[in-house]
C-alpha cells in the first residue's frame, strides 16, 4: 500500500493533497467509541430513499457509535444530505418524500407507528448548512428557544444559556451582548449561536449538514474546534465538501457516490484508512481530487 | 504647461448615458401612460369633490366633521331658506361599523389563512383559495340581503345575550330594546365581506415564511402550534396588520351593505347593539336621489372626506408595512 503512495505521489500533483490529507487523518488521535454515557448510538439499516418516483439512496446500512464523529462525504447529489435528514425525519418534509429502512436510536425505531417525532428530534438535533438564527429574536433567546418550542421546562435557563454559549465555543464574544438580535452578528458566530441553539435541547446526537461552507476559513477553524470539544459528550455526523474537513474533525467517513442512479454509499472506515489506504478505486479517486 | 509630476491629476467626471432604443422607448410611453392613467383618474375624481363641495366645506369648515345635523329648510317654492351639514354622527357610525368588522372579521381571516398554509391538504387548499378569492368578487348588495333575511333573526338573538350579561359595559347597553339593523350586525356582514381580503394576504405572507426557520424550529423539536407562534406569526405579524388596514379601508368604504343592513338615523351613537347607526357612504347612497343642488354640494364634500379617510389608512396600510418589512430579511 506504501508502495502504491509512492508512486501515485511522483505521478500525480493531486497526491500531494491526498498525502497530507492522510497525515491530517493520520496525526489527530482517534476517539473510542462509546466512552460517551448518552446512548448507544445511532444506527441505520437497510435505508432506501425516494423523492417521488425517483431512486435517490439505496440500501444505506452505517452505524454511529456514541461519542465519535462521522463525516459523510462525496459529490453533490449522491444523497449524502438526505440520509442525513432521514436520521432526525427531516426527510418527511418534503412532499413526495418517501423511505424503507429502519434508524434505531437507543434500539427503539424512529419510524415506527406512534413515535412521537418531535421527542426524536430533540434527541436527534440539526445544525443546517446556512445558519438560520430567528430574526425575531435576541441571541438569548435564540439559545433558548428550543425550550419555547419544544415546550421544556428548565429550572436555572441562566446557567443552560451560558453552558450552551460555551461548549458552542461563543460565550466570551456575546456575553455582554445577549440582549441583541441574532441578525448582529456574523456568519461565523450565528452558525455557533444556531450550535448553542441546538444544544440547548440536549441532543444526544447531532447532525451537520455542510455546517461551514457558508464561511470563512476563520470561522471553520472555530466550529471544528467546537465539533471536537462537542464529540466529548454527544454522536456528530457531519456531512462535508471539504475533504480536509473530514480529515480533520471525523473519526470515520463514510463515502457517498450515485453513478446516475440512486447513491450508494462506497466505502466506510475510519478516517485515516480512508484518506490512506481506501479499499476502493472511486474513493481513492475522489479523496485524492480525480473527480467531485 | 509646467508638469506638476507629484499632485495626481483627478479628471472631471464623465456622464453616463445609454441611449435608448427606439423600441424602448415606445414601451417606455406605453407603460408610463398605463401607470399614471389610474393616478391622474384618482386625483381628479379627488379634485371634481373638492371642487365640487368646496362651497360647503367653506362655509362649514371644521363642523362639517364634528357637528351632528344634516338639516336643509325649503320654502314652499322648494328654495334653501337654511341648512347645516356636519357628518359626525355618519363618522362615528363609520367608524364603529369597521372596528366591529375587524375586531370580527380580521381573527377569522388570520386563523383560516393558518389553516390553508399548514394544515389543509393541497386539494382543500385549492378549492378552499378558490372559494374565497370568488367571495372577494361577490356583488355586496347580495351580502346586505343575506345579512337581513338570514343573519339577522340570530344576530339579533345574540345581540340580546350579550346586552344581558355585557350590558353593564357602557357599549353594550342600549336605550330602548331595538336591537334589529344596528351597527353590530352591520359590522357583522361587513366582517364577512372584509375576511377575503385578509385571508388572502395573510396567507401570501405565511406562504412566504422562510423554509430554512421553519426547519429549524422543527429540528429542535417543535409542534406545528409552536412552529407557527414562533417563526410564522413573527415572520407574518407586518403583512396581517397591512392586510387588515386594507379591510379596515374596505369596510370603512362599503355602501350597499350597510345600507340594506342598517338602520340609518342621524344621530350619535356608540352603542353597538342597537337599531341605529350609519355611516358616509350610506348617507350619501340615502340622501342623492331627493338632494337639491346644495345638498349635493354637502354629499361632494361628505364624499371628498371619505376620500381622504380610505386613503389615510390605505398610506397608513402602506407605511406599516413597510417598515415592519425590516424584520423580516
Amino acid at each position: 500500500m506504501d508502495d502504491d503512495k509512492e508512486k501515485s505521489k511522483e505521478n500525480m500533483k493531486t497526491q500531494v493533497a491526498s498525502s497530507s490529507l492522510a497525515s491530517v487523518a493520520g496525526n489527530r488521535v482517534q476517539r473510542r467509541p462509546g466512552t460517551s454515557m448518552l446512548g448507544t448510538g445511532l444506527g441505520a439499516h437497510n435505508i432506501h430513499a425516494w423523492f417521488g418516483k425517483k431512486h435517490v439512496l439505496s440500501d444505506i446500512t452505517l452505524d454511529f457509535a456514541a461519542g465519535t464523529v462521522t463525516a459523510l462525504i462525496g459529490p453533490s447529489g449522491c444523497g449524502k444530505s438526505t440520509f442525513l435528514r432521514i436520521l432526525n425525519r427531516m426527510h418527511e418534509f418534503i412532499p413526495t418524500a418517501a423511505m424503507a429502512g429502519e434508524v434505531l436510536l437507543d434500539g427503539q425505531d424512529i419510524y415506527a407507528l406512534g413515535t412521537d417525532v418531535t421527542k426524536i428530534r430533540l434527541k436527534v438535533g440539526m445544525v443546517f448548512q446556512k445558519p438560520n438564527p430567528f430574526p425575531s429574536m435576541t441571541i438569548g433567546e435564540n439559545v433558548l428557544s428550543g425550550l419555547k418550542l419544544a415546550q421544556l421546562k428548565v429550572k436555572n435557563t441562566d446557567d443552560l444559556l451560558e453552558s450552551c454559549l460555551v461548549r458552542a465555543g461563543l460565550w466570551s464574544e456575546v456575553k455582554d451582548r445577549l440582549k441583541e438580535h441574532g441578525g448582529s452578528l456574523s456568519g461565523g458566530q450565528q452558525q455557533r449561536l444556531c450550535i448553542a441553539r441546538a444544544l440547548a435541547v440536549q441532543p444526544q446526537v447531532l447532525l451537520m449538514d455542510e455546517p461551514c461552507s457558508a464561511l470563512d476559513p476563520g470561522s471553520t477553524f472555530r466550529i471544528e474546534e467546537t465539533i471536537s470539544e462537542l464529540a466529548k459528550t454527544m454522536t456528530i455526523i457531519i456531512v462535508t465538501h471539504n475533504m480536509q474537513q473530514a480529515a480533520r474533525v471525523s473519526d470515520y467517513t463514510a463515502f457517498f457516490l450515485s453513478d446516475g442512479g440512486p447513491g450508494q454509499m462506497i466505502e466506510v472506515a475510519t478516517t485515516r484508512e480512508i484518506f490512506s489506504v481506501p479499499r476502493d478505486k472511486r474513493t481513492e479517486d475522489y479523496v485524492t481530487g480525480r473527480f467531485g | 504647461m509646467p508638469s506638476t509630476a507629484t499632485a495626481p491629476v483627478i479628471p472631471a467626471k464623465r456622464e453616463l448615458t445609454t441611449k435608448p432604443r427606439f423600441s424602448d422607448k415606445v414601451f417606455r410611453g406605453i407603460v408610463t401612460a398605463g401607470g399614471s392613467a389610474s393616478l391622474v383618474i384618482l386625483g381628479l375624481i379627488a379634485l371634481f369633490l373638492a371642487l365640487k363641495g368646496f362651497h360647503v366645506l367653506a362655509t362649514e369648515k371644521f363642523s362639517f366633521i364634528t357637528e351632528s345635523r344634516w338639516e336643509v329648510l325649503q320654502d314652499e317654492n322648494g328654495n334653501v331658506v337654511e341648512s347645516t351639514f356636519g357628518l359626525g354622527a355618519m363618522l362615528v357610525g363609520t367608524f364603529l361599523c369597521a372596528v366591529i368588522a375587524v375586531v370580527i372579521g380580521v381573527p377569522i381571516a388570520v386563523l383560516g389563512a393558518l389553516y390553508l398554509t399548514f394544515y389543509a391538504s393541497y386539494g382543500i387548499k385549492k378549492i378552499a383559495v378558490a372559494l374565497i378569492d370568488l367571495m372577494a368578487a361577490f356583488p355586496s348588495l347580495l351580502f346586505g340581503f343575506w345579512g337581513f333575511f338570514i343573519l339577522m333573526p340570530s344576530a339579533e338573538y345574540w345581540a340580546k345575550l350579550i346586552h344581558k350579561y355585557l350590558g353593564f359595559i357602557p357599549i353594550f347597553d342600549v336605550p330602548a330594546p331595538i336591537f334589529t339593523r344596528s351597527p353590530f350586525i352591520a359590522g357583522l356582514v361587513l366582517a364577512i365581506m372584509i375576511i377575503p381580503i385578509v385571508t388572502s394576504i395573510s396567507r401570501e405572507v405565511f406562504d412566504q415564511t422562510p423554509l430554512d426557520r421553519i426547519q429549524a424550529a422543527y429540528a429542535l423539536g417543535a409542534t406545528r402550534l409552536t412552529m407557527i407562534k414562533s417563526v410564522v406569526i413573527p415572520y407574518g405579524r407586518g403583512g396581517v396588520l397591512g392586510g387588515t388596514m386594507l379591510g379596515l379601508g374596505r369596510a370603512m368604504g362599503e355602501t350597499v351593505a350597510v345600507y340594506t343592513v342598517l338602520n340609518v338615523v342621524y344621530q350619535v351613537n356608540w352603542q353597538m347593539l342597537f337599531g341605529a347607526g350609519g355611516n358616509v357612504a350610506s348617507l350619501i347612497l340615502l340622501k342623492f336621489g331627493e338632494a337639491g343642488p346644495e345638498e349635493i354640494q354637502a354629499l361632494m364634500a361628505a364624499g371628498f372626506v371619505l376620500f381622504l379617510l380610505t386613503l389615510l389608512v390605505n398610506a397608513t396600510a402602506d407605511f406599516v408595512v413597510t417598515r415592519s418589512a425590516g424584520d423580516r430579511r
